[in-house]
């Protein structure tokens, strides 16, 4: 097969294998970055601020870099095995690769669960968002807020339909705007433009940490909503022109965007906004970039600040369409879900059916679920998810070791991100195990019965013989 | 009727019309193409043309 050309226009997305349809090679890493980075956003926009409600704003700062360095460690990681196992799926098919089939059916299975519930979490806001923007337009009625989030579910899952270089072309643009909102919310509320208006040391007296370091950890499990989603750059493996390249470039830039981003937002609402206002995200500040703004007094501050939680939004879902896509398409592609799921739009290049399926699922959960409920499943299958990640890499580099096949990113310093991310994992459960004991018992409950309906009953229908795609040597031990 | 009405009833009709457009096209491309061309993506294309997996 070394004599085939990929760059060739009449082979473009055909390969050996017998693919005569495949995923489209367009994407470059600024679309890996706007992936990343447009999934996460909206927890700067809103959803952080909870961690200032459970433990003042000394903990959510704690929360944000504690959760930071998780997240780095995330971000490292995945970058070595992605850049190395470059195809849809992402860490489904690390954990068929490295790990095994069951691990493999469950990882897979978290991924579609947290970015679809993700998704249905953004299109209620986004309804949300627009019953806020018609009341402040004067609207005096109450606004019926479905026909919104369902035509924000639709039109995302169509562009996503139409081609993955226009959906994440858009997601860049509409993602570089919220960030750049941010920045220069910072810019002009600091002083560095203008008259500044922070005060954190008058909003701070008094209240460093009302409830103490127990508040500290509590605060740990609004900490990941900066970063969460970050890893779903992974998903875009099968589709950017030079996976060992574009793929760490883009998630590590993406999480120092985020790192940026997230301090820049504590710092900005902690200082302007009193913190028990902060931390009710309910009845407070349910968007506090938004809330900052008001306070500045600036019109034009406030219509940037309403367009960036906007724009946020949608790059979060647009991004979650496209990940839970790639999953339940690479899943069926090895029968793990039957093998209809598996097929590529010959024109556009697309897991079409995976995406169209995957439609009035979010749809049920964004008309039918609460809010809260829908983001704290989303929460827990993304942390089953990276508790998943440093067992992957610790095996990985055991079976595979460096001086055994090439890397796009080797990352420094293995195991120690490996261990931190699972000491942090562990102090999360704990946190989640407070706040939220009864969800995450009934999850993990949910996935032993399914991982016993796969061993029992799907694996026999799994395609074993192509499962295993990657031309390296045997691995070490075996 | 206020101007938010027409919005909403704008945004139930261009969700139909999207969702109707991506149906259609589905049934289309499904009745239009083999199930064996539409499914017959395989991993692993770039490596197995383009990555050695050998460190020099």
């Amino acid at each position: 097969m070394a004599d085939v050309d990929i760059t060739s226009q009449t082979m473009d997305g055909m390969g050996p294998h017998g693919t005569k349809v495949g995923l489209l090679r367009v994407l470059g890493p600024a679309h890996v970055w706007a992936l990343g980075v447009g999934i996460v956003l909206v927890g700067e926009y809103m959803g952080w601020n909870f961690s200032v409600g459970k433990g003042g704003a000394y903990a959510a700062l704690i929360a944000c870099w504690f959760a930071g360095i998780l997240y780095s460690c995330v971000a490292m990681i995945d970058s070595e095995v992605t850049s190395t196992v470059a195809s849809a799926g992402g860490q489904y098919t690390q954990a068929k690769h490295i790990i095994g089939p069951l691990m493999a059916f469950n990882v897979g299975l978290y991924l579609v669960f947290a970015y679809t519930m993700l998704e249905a979490a953004n299109a209620i806001t986004a309804g949300y968002l627009f019953s806020v923007v018609a009341t402040m337009t004067g609207y005096s009625g109450e606004l019926d807020q479905r026909p919104f989030i369902i035509l924000v579910i639709t039109f995302l899952a169509w562009l996503n339909y139409r081609g993955v270089l226009a959906t994440l072309t858009f997601n860049l643009v509409i993602t570089a705007v919220a960030f750049s909102a941010i920045i220069i919310l910072f810019l002009s509320t600091s002083g560095i433009l203008g008259g500044g208006i922070m005060d954190h040391a008058a909003l701070f007296e008094g209240h460093e940490l009302p409830y103490g370091w127990v508040g500290v950890l509590a605060a740990m499990h609004f900490g990941l909503w900066y970063y969460l989603g970050i890893e779903g750059t992974t998903q875009a493996a099968e589709e950017v022109r030079s996976p060992a390249r574009s793929l760490p470039f883009g998630t590590l830039a993406g999480i120092m965007t985020l790192l940026i981003a997230a301090t820049l937002t504590w710092y900005v609402c902690s200082g302007i906004l009193p913190w028990e206002f902060l931390g009710d995200g309910v009845d407070g500040a349910v968007a506090p970039l938004f809330s900052a703004a008001q306070l500045s007094g600036s019109m034009a501050l406030v219509w940037l600040l309403g367009f960036g939680t906007l724009f946020a939004t949608l790059a979060s879902a647009n991004g979650c369409i496209n990940d839970a896509s790639r999953a339940w398409f690479a899943m069926g592609r090895d029968k793990y879900l039957p093998g209809w799921f598996g097929a590529v739009h010959p024109k556009y290049r697309t897991p079409y059916r995976a995406i169209i399926f995957l439609v009035p699922i979010a749809l049920i959960f964004a008309l039918g679920a609460p809010l809260d409920q829908v983001i704290t499943f989303s929460i827990l299958s993304g942390l089953l998810g990276y508790t998943f990640m440093p067992l992957n890499i610790i095996l990985f580099r055991r079976k595979w070791p460096l001086d055994t096949i090439k890397r796009g990113y080797e990352h420094p310093f293995h195991p120690i991100p490996a261990i931190a991310l699972l000491t942090l994992c562990g102090v999360t459960f704990f946190a989640v195990f407070l706040g939220y004991g009864t969800q995450l018992v009934a999850m993990i409950g949910f996935y032993i019965i399914v991982s016993l309906w796969f061993h029992f009953w799907r694996y026999r229908f799994v395609n074993r013989g192509a499962q295993f795609t990657m031309p390296w040597p045997k691995p070490r031990g075996y | 009727m206020e101007l938010w009405n027409y919005i909403e009833y704008g945004a139930w009709a261009l969700a139909a019309l999207l969702g109707l457009h991506m149906l259609v096209d589905w049934l289309k491309t499904d009745s239009t193409y083999d199930e064996d061309v539409l499914i017959s993506s395989r991993e692993g294309e770039l490596e197995a043309m383009a990555e050695e997996h050998k460190v020099h």
